[in-house]
């Protein structure tokens, strides 16, 4: 029961949060603080129990060792995302204290997903988080734009929901039973009947890690939420989602790596190609992160269809790495203010350099860790993938992912350009918030000098991929 | 063979009431529509003996939500004084979607009352001791205590959402406050000068 103790502990402390913030006025910043430092202790407890693993609640419920990497991946995006947008959302006067709870929710949700081991608790979760996630998305009511993404994001959220959920009672309906091994022991008796299930569930979650065919709606809750929210969408949600998906290919469908390995390839291509067109003719920064993330997810999905432990391992390591360089971006971006008014356009990165000298020199090495270039940490990312591909000979995948990986570092490089070349127009606040500074520089550090020992996280990856199953 | 025929009958129904709420132009033909395909799941549910499924279904997608859906369609679609206009209109159509749901109730209590043997057919084991509502509720608080409690956690979810988002302190308005409106004393608003003629008074503020 010691493994369960994150997710009691997250449950418990949101309930308990919610009574103190209606009872007790402004207690907002108490909660924050509450959650930060709840938040620290699990990945503690995590890490603690790391070699554990251990199925509850009638198998429907694992914490293996993917599923405790995975948690502490989300706890460390959830923990920077809460430093580096207290600032923003004081300044949009987005300070209510519903927004940490929904997002502790939203964590529960996640949690769940990571370790569902049944396609009910699957469900659950998902919906769990994904509800918090439309509320978030919407949380500023005055604004249209914010609105407006929430309700975009609902509607098709709910679409998304509709299709996995026939998916999962398809492979109900074949199989008699929602929990993953004997899904997996059926695959002789109802194999064909089983793959349609396989497509709906597979385009449920596409939709959630906004993977091509499915990622219209990703540039407009990215651009219309608030920026904090937009935050924390580019990174928790999409690693409990992908977690879910590897479990869910590896255990019930693990019979089924010839057909799950070409619908796989035909998304990630699909992403990795759209992104890196799209996303040239933007000017909207946070639209420019949702097509990058798109693309990110395309070089993820890469490394899961080759399927073997040394790509599940390169996936692992591309997420943690992915996690962290959008953590550094988006406290870039956090920075760009003016009287306490953001900006958002890439043109009004013009002249960072001048008078956020740091600011700027993070920002451009975040863009070219992100355009996979060495020795940043984005290039051993995108190098662990490749060559787990190339391993496996499937070279088509590798030259595309390659020919897409330049064609993205056009417009990566193109923000640097602004940043560097282009006159300034005005000055920018200067950088006050401890968190913001915090977040960068942890972020930067690890980007800078991974290459230096990056059989760190590599060994950590190797081995929760080979204890898997 | 009758099993089959009464199957048939309320899937047929089913099936078209939901292709009508997606086709027909109307929205409130729409929710009659909607109203009848939730009737004829339900029947079907009692037919394999889920009786507490369907009757579940009946309380709360025919009885609460499908019917608060009609009131709101009805209510957007004019002001007050259409309701009633808008009653009479759409009388006949809903008198139609009463008879075959009536129809319906006739067949399957019918059915149920006079040949109880009729209905079951289904496949899955079958406890005779317990009813279907006991079983549910050993299952939901043991094996599915999980998914239960995180069910739960999602309505808590909707129900903050639902208070966030619509839910606004404005501050143009100016609300009466008790308070401090009784606490007032004569001293605070009047005070009594003495003038002298062709000066005038010096208000303060």
């Amino acid at each position: 029961m010691n493994l369960l103790i994150p997710e009691f502990a997250l449950i418990i402390s949101s309930l308990g949060l919610l009574m103190l913030g209606v009872f007790k006025k402004n207690s907002q910043k108490l909660i924050n603080n509450f959650i930060l430092v709840l938040l620290v202790i699990l990945i503690g407890i995590i890490g603690v129990n790391y070699k554990d693993n251990q199925n509850f609640f009638n198998n429907t419920y694992s914490v293996d060792l993917l599923s405790n990497f995975m948690k502490i991946t989300v706890l460390i995006a959830v923990i920077f995302t809460n430093l580096i947008s207290s600032q923003y959302l004081r300044n949009q006067s987005l300070t209510r204290f519903e927004y940490s709870i929904l997002i502790l929710f939203s964590v529960v949700g996640m949690f769940t997903m990571i370790s569902a081991n049944n396609l009910i608790i699957f469900y659950l979760g998902l919906e769990l988080q994904s509800l918090c996630l439309y509320i978030l998305a919407s949380i500023n009511t005055t604004s249209v734009k914010s609105s407006e993404a929430g309700l975009k994001y609902f509607v098709l959220g709910s679409l998304s929901s509709g299709l996995l959920l026939y998916g999962c009672s398809l492979v109900y309906g074949f199989t008699g039973s929602t929990d993953y091994y004997v899904i997996a022991n059926s695959f002789l008796t109802s194999g064909d009947a089983l793959k349609f299930g396989l497509v709906f569930i597979l385009c449920g979650i596409a939709f959630k890690i906004s993977a091509v065919p499915f990622h219209m709606w990703a540039p407009d809750v990215y651009e219309g939420s608030p920026t904090s929210v937009t935050t924390f969408f580019a990174m928790a949600p999409k690693i409990a989602a992908l977690a879910a998906l590897i479990r869910f290919l590896h255990i019930p469908y693990a019979n089924f790596y010839a057909d799950w390995k070409a619908i796989i390839i035909v998304i990630s291509i699909a992403s990795m190609i759209l992104s890196a067109v799209a996303a040239i003719g933007q000017n909207n920064i946070k639209r420019l992160m949702a097509f990058s993330s798109i693309g990110h997810i395309g070089f993820i999905l890469a490394g899961l269809a080759v399927g073997t432990k040394q790509s599940l391992s390169a996936v692992l390591v591309y997420v943690f790495i992915y996690v962290l360089m959008n953590i550094g971006t988006f406290a870039c971006i956090m920075c760009i203010h003016r009287k306490g008014a953001y900006f958002e356009k890439i043109s009004d990165l013009s002249g960072l350099s001048k008078n956020h000298p740091v600011v700027a020199f993070s920002l451009s090495m975040l863009m070219f860790s992100l355009a996979g270039i060495p020795p940043l940490a984005g290039f051993f990312a995108k190098f662990y993938i490749i060559s787990s591909i190339i391993e496996q000979k499937i070279y088509y995948l590798a030259v595309i992912g390659l020919i897409s990986a330049v064609i993205s570092a056009f417009y990566y490089l193109r923000v640097i350009k602004v940043i560097y070349f282009d006159q300034p127009v005005d000055n920018y606040d200067p950088v006050e918030n401890i968190g913001i500074k915090f977040s960068l520089a942890v972020a930067i550090i690890f980007i800078l000098f991974y290459f230096i020992q990056p059989s760190l996280l590599s060994n950590i990856a190797d081995n929760v991929a080979l204890n898997f199953k | 063979m009758v099993h089959a025929l009464i199957f048939y009958v309320f899937s047929a129904i089913a099936i078209l009431s939901a292709i009508m709420v997606i086709s027909s132009k109307n929205t409130v033909h729409s929710v009659f529509f909607l109203i009848l395909a939730f009737i004829s799941v339900a029947s079907l549910f009692i037919m394999i003996g889920a009786e507490f499924i369907g009757m579940i279904l009946l309380i709360v997608y025919v009885g609460a939500v499908a019917v608060l859906f009609l009131f709101v369609v009805m209510m957007l679609e004019g002001n007050f004084k259409n309701v009633k206009h808008g009653f009479l209109q759409y009388l006949p159509f809903g008198a139609f979607i009463g008879a075959v749901v009536l129809f319906e109730i006739v067949i399957i209590i019918g059915a149920w009352k006079y040949k109880p043997n009729l209905i079951r057919v289904s496949s899955i084991p079958y406890n005779v001791s317990t009813t279907n509502t006991q079983s549910l509720g050993k299952l939901i608080y043991t094996d599915y205590i999980l998914a239960f409690q995180l069910s739960g956690l999602i309505l808590l979810v909707a129900m903050i959402g639902a208070i966030l988002l619509t839910f606004n302190k404005r501050s143009d308005l100016k609300r009466q406050d008790i308070a401090t409106q009784s606490s007032r004393e004569r001293n605070d608003s009047i005070y009594l000068t003495d003038p002298e003629s062709g000066k005038g008074v010096k208000v303060n503020d």
